[in-house]
């Protein structure tokens, strides 16, 4: 973008929202240059921090005014590059929305702005005895803006669903500067299409949030949190197809393999049973008594596949201490390797056994190692793909497994993501899961939300659709019929 | 001139189109053909005959629904999906099943019990299939504890108006590549394209099921009852009410708790102790659990409020229309369905939806004529404001342009 119309910019952005939310120095703007995925980086031309909607409002109309691209960004956690500045374009970030706006726990549910830190929320309620129950690994500090971006899930997403299933409505700047709401706040739902559900989970791609309508949670009266030792995966993996197959709904079921054990272990001292080649850590939640017959049939279920311990918490610290190797699992590998590339992909779970052997396959024929941490509730994996970037060719050989690896992913009916998002990253790898008319179609929505394609251009679809281009059979249709269509339409 | 007939004949199949009859009107707008194609190909190829021959397509499942949403303003091709049935795949350790659109949902609950699973959506059109009750957004009393078919749906097959075949979403249920068109059209009344076939999440069967209940003399006792069973932690899976109508504004609330023996018989006796004194427990649904309480030919309505504020609704609906609207559904969520006579002089229908639309808009809710006799939807607002009905236009522009599908069906003649 030309310095003077980014000096336009910055001049009327100063104007209209204060001299402290528009950062020009390039050394501030640099902070922005990544977000979780710190391979892909730019820096953007300017950087803006909006107070509230009217501002984002405002922000969007002068880019779109200037014809420049944006991109928003939440806490920055996003592990795809969904928040990746564009090197000529504008970064919206929401942290200085951080109000709730209102807490309605008669009708369950809370207002707040985008960026409110997810666990933010539980805390404001969890006196009451509520809580919001998405709750990615990254709770502490990614922004509810950043999960309706993603769609984002977490350890409990099994039973509880994700994002999507627990925000209603939400207020939404368009990409054309006009701010609408979706959904409802606190009703079930309202008439028309179901905008919300498709704007939840689109990376940014459609406008941003403003206002997330979410939905609390009474926290139920007993959890149980429980780890089991086997000395391999596949015996974990047995163990939650039988939990599965007794018809018990876990509130999350998660299996570590001996590297990612070894790596928590050193980073974090988790003491989980030594000489474990893997282990499964299921929590059951809900009503007391179902609590503690569902605790007996998985403990049972475990033993029957092979477990040598297992280990119950007896209360909230004990719990914790079996969550925390889990959730430090990811930064820990970093104790175990210099470098790593963090995976996120889906099976179907009954493929589990078989796309473990794979994966182990590929990494000894590659001759480097990867780490497995896995939602094996929901066959979300999370292979750690391990590297040393100073040994000429392990970096281009951890990539090679790490996309081979979503190949497998898909050939066995899976997904490319699970939870982290296409972004950047996978857009490449989009047409290994779609046709050209499935993605063609997805972004008819994108042409009918954002027909310029400034909204966080560049990621989710590996090549833009120009919008008004008129694909396959409907070009048959000759240009006197159309026009006397697109007459109709107008006389609505 | 072409034959659509023969075109359409070529299209499904032999003996697979025909020329329409009466009962094939759709909100009494005369069809001129129906086809019934055998396959998602097909589908596709009666889409692409419609479109070089400029004829709006009407998809249809069940034809439970058909006078739901606004008339049409032209039906040309009724798309029968009955052929599109069956489950072409069920991964009980998957807890997935992907079916054909023109699966009647009732088949494919009983496809799924020998696996000990189910889809947990249970309607009230009986014999509706999974496109019908995906495309008008029905949802029964599990939706507390299960959300709607857009939350249980993880993958969708379609064909849009120009005959292009897409998908999105998946076989797994976790997945976020890619946007969630699939969510787009549930609820979209067959306007934006033809759901050819779904893949939904599945959930175990519960062991064990009870139905506590007592009478309600009010709105706000229903309030308070309601609110008092959501706050403690029995965790119903679906709490529904009946106000037929007959008795001014009293009726039955009923909670339905889903687990383990052990554990229904103790939550269940929690239920009934926060429900009062002349709380029931019982092994089997009321009658009217489930089911709608309009008929056809009624002006039938569907009110959505927070929870909290139903009874305020309930209240407007009473002193709009009098005593004796019959009115059922899911307190637990603030969606009721309510009955008014189809003779309702159009200008009264207006009047009783104002109010209860003002009542309702204030807290963010909505009221919605589902059916209606033709003479009577075609005189009134079927469905009050709609927030982001512009954006609306521009989806349905982007997928349809030439408004072949189902066109004036929808929200703002869409």
């Amino acid at each position: 973008m030309p310095a003077g119309v980014v000096d336009d910019l910055a001049a009327r952005l100063r104007r209209e929202l204060g001299e402290a939310a528009v950062v020009t120095e390039e050394a501030a703007r640099r902070t922005y240059e990544c977000d979780g995925l710190a391979h892909y980086r730019a820096t953007p031309a300017l950087v803006v921090l909006p107070a509230d909607a009217a501002q984002v409002q405002a922000v969007v109309r002068a880019c779109g005014a200037a014809g420049v691209p944006w991109v928003a960004r939440g806490s920055g956690t996003g592990l795809s590059g969904g928040a990746l500045p564009v090197a000529d374009g504008v970064l919206v970030v929401t942290s200085r929305m951080r109000r709730i706006l209102e807490v309605d726990l008669a009708n369950a549910r809370a207002l707040v702005e985008p960026g409110v830190v997810n666990l933010a929320i539980s805390q404001a309620v969890s006196g009451a005895g509520w809580y919001y129950a998405p709750d990615p690994s990254s709770q502490l500090v990614c922004s509810i803006g950043g999960n309706v971006a993603e769609n984002s899930g977490g350890a409990h997403c099994v039973k509880y669903g994700f994002t999507v299933h627990h925000v209603t409505g939400l207020e939404v700047c368009t990409p054309d500067g006009e701010l609408v709401w979706l959904g409802s706040a606190k009703a079930a739902e309202a008439p028309g299409y179901d905008l919300a559900g498709v704007f939840i989970g689109s990376e940014g791609t459609l406008g941003i949030a403003t206002k997330v309508a979410v939905r609390l949670l009474r926290r139920p009266e007993a959890v149980s949190t429980m780890l089991a030792a086997f000395r391999t995966v596949a015996e974990a993996g047995a163990a939650t197809s039988a939990i599965i197959a007794a018809g018990l709904t876990p509130a999350a079921a998660e299996i570590m393999d001996a590297l990612a054990i070894q790596a928590a272990e050193r980073a974090v001292d988790c003491g989980y049973p030594p000489g474990a080649g893997a282990v499964l850590v299921v929590e059951v939640d809900g009503p007391a008594v179902e609590v503690a017959e569902e605790e007996a049939a998985v403990r049972a279920l475990c033993v029957e596949a092979g477990a040598f311990e297992v280990r119950v918490a007896a209360d909230a610290a004990e719990r914790q201490a079996i969550w925390t190797g889990r959730k430090s699992a990811f930064a820990a590998v970093g104790r175990i390797s210099p470098h790593y590339i963090v995976q996120d992909g889906v099976i179907p779970r009954t493929a589990l056994a078989e796309v473990l052997a794979e994966i182990d396959r590929m990494a000894a024929a590659a001759g480097i190692r990867v780490a497995n941490v896995f939602h094996a509730g929901d066959g979300n994996l999370h292979p750690l793909v391990l590297y040393d970037a100073t040994v000429p060719g392990e970096h281009e050989a951890a990539e090679q497994v790490s996309g081979a690896i979503l190949d497998l992913c898909v050939s066995t009916g899976g997904s490319i993501t699970g939870e982290h998002g296409v972004g950047v990253d996978k857009a490449a790898k989009m047409p290994r899961m779609f046709s050209a008319e499935d993605l063609d179609t997805m972004q008819l929505v994108r042409c009918a939300f954002d027909p310029g394609g400034l909204a966080n251009p560049g990621k989710v679809f590996p090549t833009p659709r120009l919008c008004g281009e008129v694909p396959g059979p409907r070009a048959a249709g000759d240009a006197a019929e159309r026009a006397a269509s697109a007459a109709g339409i107008a006389a609505w | 001139m072409v034959d659509v007939l023969a075109q359409l004949e070529a299209a499904c199949g032999g003996g697979h189109a025909r020329a329409a009859g009466p009962g094939d009107a759709v909100g009494g707008v005369p069809a001129r053909w129906v086809a019934a194609p055998g396959s998602t190909a097909q589908v596709a190829a009666v889409l692409r005959a419609a479109a070089e021959a400029g004829l709006a397509v009407v998809p249809r499942g069940a034809g439970t629904k058909t006078g739901w949403g606004a008339p049409p303003s032209t039906v040309d091709v009724v798309l029968e999906t009955g052929r599109l049935s069956g489950v072409a795949e069920h991964s009980p350790g998957d807890l997935v099943a992907t079916v054909g659109a023109g699966t009647p949902l009732r088949a494919l609950a009983a496809a799924l019990v020998p696996a000990g699973q189910r889809l947990s959506l249970e309607v009230g059109s009986a014999e509706a299939t999974v496109g019908g009750v995906l495309a008008t957004g029905e949802a029964g009393p599990l939706r507390l504890r299960h959300g709607a078919g857009r939350d249980l749906l993880i993958g969708a097959e379609l064909v849009r108006a120009d005959g292009v075949v897409a998908h999105s979403g998946g076989r797994v249920v976790k997945n976020v590549a890619g946007y969630d068109v699939g969510k787009l059209l549930c609820g979209s009344y067959g306007t934006l394209a033809v759901l050819t076939s779904a893949t939904f999440r599945l959930h175990p069967l519960p062991k064990a099921r009870a139905w506590v209940g007592r009478a309600v003399r009010s709105p706000q006792e229903l309030r308070e009852l309601v609110g008092g069973v959501l706050a403690a932690t029995v965790e119903p899976v679906a709490v529904e009410v009946d106000l037929p109508g007959d008795g001014g504004l009293s009726g039955t609330v009923v909670a339905l708790l889903e687990g383990t023996p052990g554990g229904v018989a103790k939550r269940a006796a929690a239920t009934q102790e926060l429900l009062g004194p002349d709380a029931w427990v019982a092994p089997e649904p009321p009658p009217w659990w489930g089911r709608y309480p309009f008929a056809a030919g009624d002006a039938a309505l569907k009110l959505v409020a927070q929870v909290d504020d139903l009874h305020a609704a309930l209240y407007a609906l009473r002193d709009a229309a009098g005593a004796g609207v019959p009115v059922r559904g899911s307190a637990g969520t603030g969606v009721v369905f309510a009955a008014l006579p189809g003779t309702t002089e159009p200008a009264r229908l207006s009047t009783i939806l104002d109010s209860v639309r003002s009542v309702l808009a204030a807290r963010g809710g909505s009221c919605v004529v589902l059916a209606a006799p033709p003479s009577l939807a075609g005189a009134v607002d079927l469905w009050g404001p709609v927030p982001g009905l512009s954006l609306m236009r521009r989806v349905k522009e982007q997928f349809d342009p030439d408004r072949r599908l189902s066109p004036g069906r929808f929200v703002g003649g869409i």
